[in-house]
């Protein structure tokens, strides 16, 4: 907090960006890992539920940290958005994309 | 990370700051919704009897309802508190109903204590965005908790540092690091299981990906509800509700706390008994279904699983339901501490940013100071507020409840606007010695006006937290070069209930 000097737009932008990525990036990790979570884990199915939305809030935490804790915007869109899409192939394995998944 | 714990704590800190006020206030709701309804006192009764009149009350107020609720009169509240609703998500009705009569209870309207509970995560706007807000700064501090700890390498040895008299900006930083540390373990609890209590709202992604829209069957699965059933079609014939009650007491070994009636113009109806949480940590109520006509049972809550549990567990940690008296003693100070922690680190912010010499303050700045004299000095009065007028608000006003919500808003919105007018040597002075007054008077309203026995703890402390904001508005007053320094002391305490 000391020396601050006059930030410029594309520091701005950058921060803008890290907060956007961390809300709708840090929130989207969470739920496709909590819905994979549900789906993989052994024992009854509700308990599967039941320990992946209770993760779920920890695993968000976790991302949102990564996000403005890495060195650039770009690397932890990078990261963010690879982890994002291997959680959807994992979750294509697991069958969540089948019509009528479950019930 | 030190940037993200300051930037991410100042843009929710205000909200956090009526939430954890008022999240706190709701560890003694059932004591303030007592003493919001003076004229309900215990009396001998008969639960069974009380819910036939209530059933009745509710057939005739909406037969064709998607579920009433019913919850028994005990010793420790004596009315019946009735809810119906046309359809599930609402809009949910309720009632105050005599048990003796089964007519609606002769009290003064007001909606108690139930208004800080509801506030603490609704704040008084529509359900869902309120939820959604509270919940999106839950995770800002959980966040600005997490930062907060990265950026303290020395955390153990800041525990005992409190460099009062150094200077303004070394004095507000300890205070902030002796109350958001001594008090972190709560402080990590409270936010995580606050969001888990909200997890059907926040993160329903793992039910849809294994039971599609089915949610009662996952929470019948998990052990959290008795399933449910369908409807049957056309009109039935059910017992009178004290027959099930009966039933159900002899069953579960107690008298239930709430019946839910769902679906009660259909033949289908059915009626579950919810009873006391056993003795322990977790939020689970044991649950015994009826079929509404015959009155035999239909289902039984099954046993939930570790997982289910260990969030049952967290949602009971939260709300502190098994907390006896010493422990919500406590509970209550670490919820302070958190609302001091979130105050003091508010002011800080200004304090550091105070400009040097006679530097004029920019907008951000005065906007700041603005805001936290507004929220941290204002929302009290809106409590004393409240509470003043569930005293002094006519019996037979219409709409009484809602007039004690606006003069709650009003309250603390001029308290806001006057803050602002104040010369800012004196504003904290002011700003603290206006709650703190109208704290001190409740108790005297209160023996005038009601003057019951019963109620001297309750006044009594209404009293101390009068004479806690007095001693911060002194404080603030003596400090006078920064003025910078109104007592976080005083600030952990405005929220007594």
């Amino acid at each position: 907090m000391s020396a601050r000097a006059m930030p410029t737009l594309a520091d701005r932008a950058a921060v803008a960006g890290r907060v956007l990525l961390a809300v709708f990036g840090g929130y989207a990790v969470a739920a496709l890992a909590t819905a994979l979570l549900a789906l993989i884990l052994p024992g009854p199915r509700a308990e599967a539920v039941s320990a992946g939305t209770l993760a779920s809030f920890a695993i968000m935490a976790g991302a949102v940290i990564w996000v403005f804790a890495a060195r650039t915007l770009g690397r932890a869109a990078v990261v963010l958005g690879l982890t994002a899409l291997l959680l959807i192939g994992a979750l294509w394995l697991a069958g969540a994309f089948a019509h009528g998944a479950g019930a | 990370m030190a940037w993200l714990h300051t930037w991410s704590g100042l843009v929710v800190g205000w909200v956090l700051f009526a939430i954890f006020v008022t999240g706190t206030a709701s560890y003694y709701r059932t004591d303030i919704s007592h003493w919001m309804r003076p004229e309900l006192s215990a009396t001998a009764l008969d639960p069974a009897a009380a819910a036939t009149r209530a059933g009745a009350f509710l057939r005739r107020t909406m037969p064709d309802a998607a579920g009433w609720s019913i919850k028994l009169p005990s010793a420790e509240t004596p009315a019946v508190e009735v809810y119906w609703w046309p359809h599930l998500d609402g809009p949910f009705h309720r009632a105050l109903l005599d048990p003796a009569t089964g007519e609606p209870a002769r009290v003064r309207d007001t909606r108690g204590g139930d208004f800080l509970y509801r506030f603490h995560f609704e704040l008084s706007l529509p359900p869902i965005w309120g939820r959604w807000i509270v919940s999106a700064c839950a995770m800002v501090l959980l966040i600005a908790l997490i930062s907060g700890i990265v950026t303290h390498r020395r955390i153990f040895a800041d525990f005992f540092t409190f460099r009062r008299d150094r200077s303004a900006q070394r004095g507000w930083l300890d205070a902030h690091n002796v109350v958001g540390v001594l008090a972190l373990p709560f402080h990590l609890m409270i936010v995580y299981t606050g969001l888990v209590t909200l997890s059907a709202t926040l993160m329903p992604w793992g039910v849809k990906a294994v039971y599609g829209d089915d949610v009662l069957r996952y929470y019948a699965e998990a052990g959290l509800a008795t399933p449910g059933a369908a409807p049957a079609g056309g009109p039935g014939t059910p017992l009178p509700l004290g027959a099930i009650v009966a039933r159900a007491a002899a069953a579960g070994g107690e008298v239930p706390e709430v019946m839910l009636v769902t679906q009660p113009g259909d033949a289908g109806a059915t009626v579950t008994a919810y009873f006391e949480e056993p003795h322990g940590l977790a939020h689970l109520h044991p649950q015994i279904a009826y079929a509404a006509d015959t009155g035999t049972e239909i289902a039984r809550v099954g046993e939930a699983g570790a997982a289910t549990r260990t969030g049952a567990v967290m949602a009971g940690l939260h709300e502190a339901h098994f907390a006896a008296a010493p422990l919500r003693l406590l509970f209550f100070l670490c919820g302070a501490m958190g609302a001091a922690a979130v105050a003091s680190g508010l002011v800080l912010w200004t304090v550091a940013r105070a400009p040097k010499g006679a530097d004029p303050a920019g907008f951000g700045l005065r906007l700041v100071r603005f805001l936290n004299l507004g929220t941290i000095a204002g929302l009290p009065v809106g409590l004393a507020a409240y509470l003043l007028a569930n005293r002094l608000l006519p019996d037979g006003l219409e709409a009484r409840a809602d007039w004690e919500v606006r003069a709650f808003f009003a309250a603390w919105a001029a308290a806001a606007l006057a803050a602002s007018l104040y010369p800012r040597q004196r504003a904290w002075a002011l700003a603290l010695a206006v709650p703190g007054c109208a704290f001190l008077a409740i108790p005297l309203v209160d023996a005038v006006l009601v003057g019951q026995q019963r109620f001297l703890a309750f006044d009594a402390a209404m009293g101390a937290v009068g004479v806690t904001l007095g001693l911060g508005s002194r404080l603030a007053a003596r400090r006078k070069p920064a003025a910078a320094r109104p007592a976080t002391a005083s600030l952990s305490r405005t929220v007594e209930a």
